[in-house]
């Protein structure tokens, strides 16, 4: 069995790729493709996770050996906000895809079919 | 209905194949090495409390550079993006007076909260893109509130410009003095604040670094913010 965190993980990842696999809004894509970076911070903060351990900050009481894997951390912490810069970023592109074509649907955008 | 099936075959897959995979990482088990290593010395050779943060700005900071590289490309992207000859506020109903007295009250206490996580950096939770992203958020409810604000676009341009040829500036003065890029010269030389590890005056150059991201993260979402809600008029 896996640990609730990790099937909440990939359940949120799941759901996000579903949105932009079947959802032909852009919108909608891109409201699941912010699922799914939601769902990889999670599992990248519960695979960091020890079990009775507290948060990686070293004061009083919480010695080098209560705390957990600060790596992880780490590494969402910047990757929320890199996530907000680059979601604004495709948000603006699909802002010219509707300025140009009057519709978000992926299917009516000429030039995008396949 | 083919293609929802079709894909909902392939997300099972998938599914099941992110499970056998982490089905193979136990949850909860300490599976440190090199972070062992941070936990243990991060107090004599960062003079920070906060791991994470020491991690970021500190061991990893050129990384940090990079990602600060990578927000900056992106708010250039929207930029760019959405540049038009003459862009102006379009927006025509004023916020509720709900939404206007609540930003009047609010916004100088969200961009102090924002400054006092980035400043707080190594002892607390946040640090400077947290703190930057809260500094933003000030200016979104001003915009949705008032009808005719816009952020001071010369003052935040300069500001943008100057953190971050400081944070390359603070980077180069550690490689002239201990001989290699982000070198901490405030904690390794000077012992800034050695008998004060755990309170606001200690950590070496952890706050003057987050302090300049917090700037830059603030001032480049603010842009970006600024970017997305103005729309072109016609001369």
């Amino acid at each position: 069995m896996i640990s609730a965190y990790y099937f909440g993980a990939i359940s949120l990842i799941l759901i996000g790729l579903y949105a932009i696999l079947v959802k032909k809004n852009v919108l909608k894509m891109l409201i699941g493709l912010s699922i799914m970076e939601t769902g990889v911070n999670l599992l990248l903060v519960s695979v960091g996770y020890i079990s009775g351990r507290s948060a990686p900050i070293l004061s009083e009481g919480i010695g080098p050996n209560q705390a957990v894997d600060p790596i992880p951390q780490a590494l969402v912490l910047t990757a929320i906000v890199i996530g907000v810069a680059t979601t604004a970023m495709a948000l603006s592109v699909a802002m010219i895809i509707y300025e140009k074509y009057g519709t978000l649907n992926v299917e009516e955008i000429r030039r995008l079919r396949g | 209905m083919l293609k929802r099936a079709l894909a909902i075959i392939t997300l099972l897959i998938i599914g099941y194949w992110l499970a056998q995979g982490l089905a193979g990482v136990p949850f909860g088990e300490d599976r440190m090495l090199v972070a062992q290593y941070y936990l243990d010395h991060v107090k004599e050779q960062t003079g920070a409390v906060n791991t994470v943060t020491a991690v970021v700005v500190n061991y990893r900071g050129f990384d940090t550079l990079g990602e600060v590289t990578v927000l900056f490309i992106a708010s250039t992207g929207v930029g760019a993006l959405l540049w038009r000859k003459k862009r102006e506020r379009t927006a025509k109903t004023e916020g509720s007076i709900v939404l206007t007295t609540g930003t009047r009250l609010l916004a100088p206490f969200i961009m102090l909260f924002g400054a006092y996580i980035f400043i707080h950096g190594h002892l607390t939770p946040g640090g400077g893109f947290p703190g930057g992203a809260t500094i933003a958020t000030a200016f979104l409810l001003l915009y949705m509130a008032f009808t005719v604000y816009e952020i001071p676009h010369k003052t935040f341009e300069k500001v943008e410009g100057a953190v971050g040829m400081a944070y390359v500036l603070v980077g180069l003065i550690g490689l002239a003095i201990g001989g290699y890029f982000l070198y901490d010269w405030i904690w390794q030389d000077w012992g800034f604040g050695v008998d004060n590890v755990g309170r606001l005056l200690s950590g070496g150059f952890i706050p003057v670094i987050y302090t300049i991201i917090g700037l830059k993260v603030g001032t480049e979402l603010s842009g970006i913010i600024d970017n997305m809600l103005k729309e072109e008029v016609s001369e």
